[in-house]
Parts: C-alpha cells; sequence; structure tokens
C-alpha cells in the first residue's frame, strides 16, 4: 500500500474513533421525555387511555398482526425466488397503524417503505398488497417498482420511492394546497431516523414551519440506518429537539405502544385542524428483523440487543392489552391469527398466478400520451415479443 | 394585441391562467414581494394574493418538492428556479420525483408541475448565473422541456405547459427577456408543445436552434444571404417531446445540418439531434452533421463572448457545412 494511503487509512481511523463509538449504538435512545401508556406487560396508565372503540381497536390489532404475517410469510416468498426483494416492518408495526387510526380517512398519507399498516388499516386487502410484490397486472404501480414501494390513490396513501426523505416536502406541499382549498385535511408522512440527515428532511421541516402547514411527520427512529446507528446520524441528544429549530413542537413516544402513537398523533392532527400548524413526533422503535432480505443485520448489532427489543413486542403488548380489556382470549387471539394466516397464503397464491402487465405497459405512463419516440420503441418491443406477451 | 417584450409575455401567461383557473399558484424565491428578480411575476402578489403567489424560503429542493405535493393536491403550480445554475439542490425531487410519479404509480397520480427557470447567457453571469443544462432534463423521462424564443410563443407555450397533465421544465431565455418585443395578443391562447417552428425558410443548410441562439442563427443567415447561401432557421422551441419530423424534412431537403446551442458540446442536447439526423437521414446529407455550440468549459465571466456563439462563429460553421 502507498504510503499516503496507509495515512489516510490511518487518519480515518483516528477520526472514527475520535468522533464517535460505534458500539454505543442505542445511546440516544434513553427513553427520557418518553409518552408511554401502555407497558411491555399490557399494563396501562387509565388517565392517559386514548378513548378507542372496541371496533376500531379490533381492526388495529389485525392489521398489526397481519403485517407482522404477512412479513413472515413474504419473507419466505423471497428466500424461494418467487418474489425478488422484502423490506420489513416487524416490530414497527404500532407505528404506522397506531398513527393511521387517529387520522381521517380522507387525511393523506406519504409513506416510506415500512408502512403497510397504514395501508391495511384503511381497509387495504392483502391481495392488493402481494399484487404489488408480484408486480402483477392488477397492481397500482403496473409492476414498476420494486416491493414494498405500496400506495393507494382509493386510501389516500401517497406513492412511495426510494431515495429516503423526498416524500417529507410532498406531503408539506399538499398540506399547504389543502390549505389554500379551505379543506381540513392534513397529511402526515413517515420517514426513519436515517432521514433526518437528509436534506430534504430540512426542507421540508422549514417550509411546514414557515407556512403553518397542517402537517405531522412522524419519525419512526428504529435506532439504524441499514448499518449505522442513531448516533452517526446526529449528535444531537434526540431527533424529536430538532423540531426546536423550525419552530414547531415535537413529542417522544414509545413507538412499540400504539396507544401513545395514537394519542401522540391525535394531539398532532388537533393542533393541525385547528390552524396551529405542524408537529414532528419521534417514535422510539426497534426493527427486528433485518433491513431487507438483502441485509445480515448481525454484521453491525448484537443478538442480545434484539432479544431486548423482542420483549417490548408491539403486537404482544396489544394483545394483552385486549385481553385485560376483554375483548380478546387465547382462543379468539389463536384463531384470528390461524385466520390471518389464511388469508396471507390463498392472496399469494392467487397474487402469484395473476398475469403480468403486458410489455406495452412498459411505455404507459411515462406522459400522458406516448411520444413518437417511446412509440418506435414501443414497436420494437412488439416486435420481438410480440403484441400482449406477459412473459409467458 | 399588445406589443410585449418575451419577459412580459412571461408574465401575461402566468395572469391570464391565474385568473382562468384558481388552481394555478405560484412559488419561488422573491417572486411575491419583489415580483422576482427579473421581474416575471411583477404584480401577481398583489393581484392574487400570499396564497396565490408564495415567497418561499431559499430552497429549491423544498421549492419544487411542495409543489409536487401541490399538484398531488391537484392544484397546477408554477415553481420559479431564480436561475437555472441554482436548479441542482433540487434535481433530486425533479428527476426522482416529479418525472416519476406517474410512471412508478402506473398513473394513479401525477404531478403537472411547471418549472420556470431564466438560462443561458449573455447577462454577464459567468459560472453562475449563465449555464445551459437543458440536457440533463432532457434526458430524463417523464419530463417535457420547452425553450421559446419569441415573445409571442413565450405565452402560448407558457400557457399550454400550465395546462399539461405531465411535469414541464419551462427555459426561458434570459438575454432576451428585455431585447424582443412584437404583437402578443391579449387574453388566453396556446402554442402547442412538441412543434418546432422554421423561423425562416431556406435551401441551401439547416440551422437548427433553440432558445436566445435562435435571434444569433437569425443574424447569421442574414448575413449568409448576402454571400448566396440560404439558410433555413429551426427553432426548435420544445426540446423534448422533440419535433422530428420538422428536423427530418428539412434536411432532406437542404442536404446540410448546422446545429447551434450554447450549452457545452459534449452530451449535449445538440449531439441528441445530429445522432437522430445521422439515423434518420444520413442518405439526404452532403456534409457531416455540425454542432457550433458552448465551450466545454464553465462559463466564464470576462471571456463569456468567447464562450457563447456569435454570429460570426455561426457563419464560419454554416460556412464549413456548404463548402464540404
Amino acid at each position: 500500500m502507498p504510503d499516503c494511503q496507509v495515512k489516510r487509512c490511518l487518519a480515518f481511523k483516528l477520526l472514527t474513533v475520535g468522533v464517535v463509538d460505534l458500539n454505543e449504538t442505542m445511546e440516544m435512545k434513553k427513553e427520557t421525555g418518553m409518552l408511554q401508556i401502555l407497558d411491555i406487560d399490557g399494563n396501562y396508565r387509565k388517565e392517559l387511555e386514548p378513548d378507542i372503540s372496541e371496533e376500531l381497536l379490533l381492526r388495529m390489532y389485525r392489521a398489526m398482526a397481519t403485517v407482522r404475517k404477512f412479513e413472515e410469510i413474504s419473507m419466505g416468498l423471497q428466500r424461494q425466488g418467487r418474489i425478488g426483494f422484502y423490506i420489513g416492518a416487524a416490530g414497527q408495526e404500532a407505528c404506522s397503524v397506531g398513527s393511521t387510526a387517529a387520522l381521517h380517512r380522507d387525511d393523506w398519507i406519504f409513506p416510506a417503505y415500512r408502512e403497510p399498516g397504514a395501508l391495511l388499516i384503511r381497509g387495504e386487502t392483502v391481495l392488493q398488497l402481494f399484487h404489488q410484490l408480484f408486480g402483477d397486472s392488477m397492481d397500482y404501480n403496473r409492476g414498476r417498482q420494486m416491493p414494498n414501494h405500496f400506495n393507494s390513490r382509493e386510501k389516500n396513501v401517497v406513492t412511495p420511492s426510494s431515495p429516503i426523505a423526498t416524500q417529507i416536502p410532498h406531503a408539506v406541499g399538499m398540506a399547504i394546497a389543502a390549505k389554500h382549498m379551505k379543506k381540513k385535511q392534513i397529511a402526515l408522512t413517515f420517514f426513519g431516523d436515517g432521514a433526518t440527515s437528509e436534506n430534504d428532511f430540512h426542507s421540508g421541516m422549514n417550509f411546514a414551519g414557515v407556512f403553518r402547514a397542517p402537517v405531522i411527520f412522524l419519525c419512526q427512529n428504529n435506532g439504524y440506518a441499514i448499518s449505522l446507528p442513531t448516533v452517526r446520524q446526529t449528535a444531537s441528544e434526540t431527533l424529536a429537539q430538532k423540531a426546536d429549530a423550525y419552530g414547531m413542537p415535537s413529542e417522544r413516544v414509545d413507538g412499540n405502544d400504539v396507544l401513545a402513537v395514537y394519542s401522540a398523533t391525535m394531539r398532532a392532527a388537533e393542533r393541525a385542524r385547528k390552524g396551529q400548524g405542524p408537529t414532528l413526533i419521534e417514535a422510539l422503535t426497534y426493527r427486528i428483523g433485518p433491513h431487507s432480505s438483502s441485509d445480515d443485520p448481525t454484521k453491525y448489532r448484537k443478538n442480545e440487543e434484539v432479544d431486548e427489543w423482542r420483549k417490548k413486542d408491539p403486537i404482544k403488548r396489544m394483545s394483552a392489552y385486549l385481553k385485560r380489556k376483554r375483548l380478546i382470549d387465547d382462543e379468539s387471539d389463536r384463531k384470528l391469527i390461524e385466520d390471518i394466516e389464511n388469508e396471507i397464503r390463498s392472496s399469494a397464491k392467487k397474487a402469484e398466478s395473476t398475469p403480468k402487465p403486458a410489455i406495452e405497459s412498459v411505455f404507459e405512463n411515462v406522459y400522458l400520451e406516448l411520444t413518437w419516440n417511446l412509440r418506435e420503441e414501443l414497436d420494437e418491443a412488439v416486435q420481438r415479443y410480440g403484441p400482449g406477451y406477459t412473459g409467458k | 394585441m399588445t406589443v410585449r417584450t418575451l419577459l412580459q409575455s412571461v408574465t401575461d401567461a402566468m395572469k391570464t391562467e391565474m385568473e382562468n383557473d384558481e388552481r394555478v399558484v405560484v412559488l419561488g424565491e422573491d417572486v411575491g414581494r419583489d415580483g422576482g428578480v427579473f421581474r416575471a411575476t411583477e404584480g401577481l402578489l398583489d393581484r392574487f394574493g400570499v396564497e396565490r403567489v408564495m415567497d418561499t424560503p431559499l430552497n429549491e429542493s423544498g421549492i419544487i418538492g411542495v409543489a409536487t405535493g401541490m399538484a398531488l393536491y391537484g392544484l397546477r403550480p408554477i415553481a420559479e428556479i431564480q436561475f437555472m445554475d441554482f436548479i441542482y439542490p433540487a434535481f433530486d425531487q425533479i428527476v426522482s420525483e416529479l418525472s416519476k410519479i406517474r410512471y412508478r404509480s402506473g398513473g394513479t397520480y401525477t404531478a403537472p408541475v411547471v418549472v420556470r427557470t431564466p438560462f443561458g447567457g449573455g447577462i454577464k453571469g459567468g459560472l453562475y448565473h449563465s449555464q445551459s443544462s437543458e440536457a440533463y432534463f432532457a434526458h430524463t423521462a417523464g419530463l417535457k422541456v420547452v425553450a421559446p424564443s419569441t415573445p409571442y410563443d413565450a405565452k402560448g407555450l407558457l400557457i399550454s405547459s400550465i395546462r399539461d397533465e405531465d411535469p414541464v421544465i419551462f427555459l426561458e431565455p434570459k438575454r432576451l427577456y428585455r431585447t424582443v418585443r412584437e404583437e402578443v395578443p391579449d387574453g388566453a391562447y396556446t402554442v402547442p408543445i412538441g412543434k418546432a417552428k422554421i423561423a425562416r425558410e431556406g435551401k441551401d443548410v439547416s440551422l437548427i436552434s433553440y432558445g436566445a441562439m435562435v435571434r444569433t442563427c437569425l443574424e447569421a443567415a442574414e448575413a449568409a444571404a448576402k454571400n448566396g447561401i440560404s439558410v433555413e432557421v429551426i427553432d426548435l422551441r420544445t426540446l423534448s417531446p422533440l419535433d422530428i419530423e420538422t428536423i427530418i424534412s428539412s434536411v432532406q431537403k437542404t442536404g446540410r445540418a448546422v446545429i447551434a446551442n450554447e450549452a457545452p458540446k459534449f452530451g449535449s442536447f445538440a449531439a441528441e439531434v445530429a445522432a437522430l439526423i445521422a439515423e434518420k437521414a444520413i442518405d439526404s446529407l452532403g456534409a457531416p452533421v455540425l454542432r457550433v455550440s458552448g465551450l466545454d468549459t464553465p462559463v466564464t465571466y470576462i471571456w463569456e463572448s468567447a464562450y457563447i456563439p456569435d454570429v460570426q462563429r455561426v457563419l464560419s460553421y454554416i460556412n464549413r457545412s456548404v463548402s464540404y
């Protein structure tokens, strides 16, 4: 190795050691100032318990349990080569389900890619999610996006992309537009701890503060952006405190406590609807699985850490809560999970046997109308594959 | 009809569409109180109020990202980027988001935003107030790229862009803002996107250009005529989707093509036009396709005159083509 390269390596090592010890991964997750209503044993603080109908509580539980099972089965499909990729949300189900459940049905959601729960709680079917994973002809995206880029026009869940944080200014723009049109709709956007390092986090937060946009920023701080812990994203003590700089309030909540997420979102939504502007919610949670089906988390975190977080599982906690409230019992819980699994397995089969979009579809939706150059490419493709070709 | 500069036509187009359609809003840096650094939005704030003419924070990525969100809701935002040289912080929002929303959502979501931005040199703006980076955007599927060169076309094309269902990058030739004027109809009219114009008919060589360079080309054609060379000047008006038919039928007639633009030559939009002519009309060509372009350097402050092709340089390329 040339001398200068050796020096550079040394300098980098010194720098990394000097700046931050990556082993202090969860250092930031001091649970100070964190709202918790439901503890890890299912005990809850009666005085803080949000007023949620029994019917909605049961739907929330079903949505959360569905996300978990859906992931388990989809990861299996990925391992078998039946879908190309999967991005999990296990451990984070309370964040998307709890927050979306607190909104009105016509409020707008700008997801990242760990929020199938937001769609499910709005009534999207498991089958439709599988259409997305398989990219078949029933997929809203027409097979154009990698798995886990879920959206639904009908459910007011906006199309996500893979670049991080780009959806944040969109949510702000949508919220400003709704205000401009004198509508009471608000927008909520999901993003992770890593996204707070991106320029568009700043852009979106700053515009929202300046224009007092009716928007909720829901940061799922799961401790890692792929391999890098939150301490490598920011030297701030919390992510919530970033709201101060943009002139908006924030709340830190236990992201594995569905009641806390629900009640914080409800408060933020009320503020937004009253014209009091945006709120940042930092939900402290943990990704139990890998970043994606291509990730090996043992390279950057210890199993003991994962085990600690398994004890805080949001679904177990909600199950315990519902049992205390006598909304479910062991038997009905078992039946529910079985029912969910059956639905998932039959939906996967259905989606897998749905034909792929025809070759012509590749050239559609680039613009409203085909341009001459797309027409030329379309003709060439049809000549090669034949009209209506779906891959079979 | 009113005699208007290109700049006044741009303003008039926005005012006309804002009166016609309450979904049309304007946002950007200094577009409200100041009326824009070039005064393109002058008078709009007083006429339409702060909700429809939004002075934003100094953040291009935010301007385009927020405009995209507004368009997703159903508004028709016109976002101003003060100079094309400052569009790069918004590049991700334009290239990864705005241009791809229709495609990636299978057509269930659309974001018809117009991004207006002054481009090109001629105002002694140096590296950062002179750039012509249209090639990046013409290269991106899902964007339309429009570049008028006359007041009439500027108004008609801007109205078409605002009404278009797809995002449009609307490039305004800043050195023509106040230097060209002509009679422009009052009220709404459109000039179609995707249609070039024969700015001057000729038979010896096709001189293909857009934006401010069209004026230089017309002057060069006039000078060439004195030497007995008949130059056909094509004003592309839209770069994407390109009016290939007008280009090819002109080249088939003249047998020669020179493309004039002021962006750096290497990998430029002119290269795309040259390649298309080679692919589709090589049998008609009596000379190599030539490009007279800006230099493969950043734009320089003191030697701007050497950077931007002038009449003499364009003429020399015309002569090279016809004497081949």
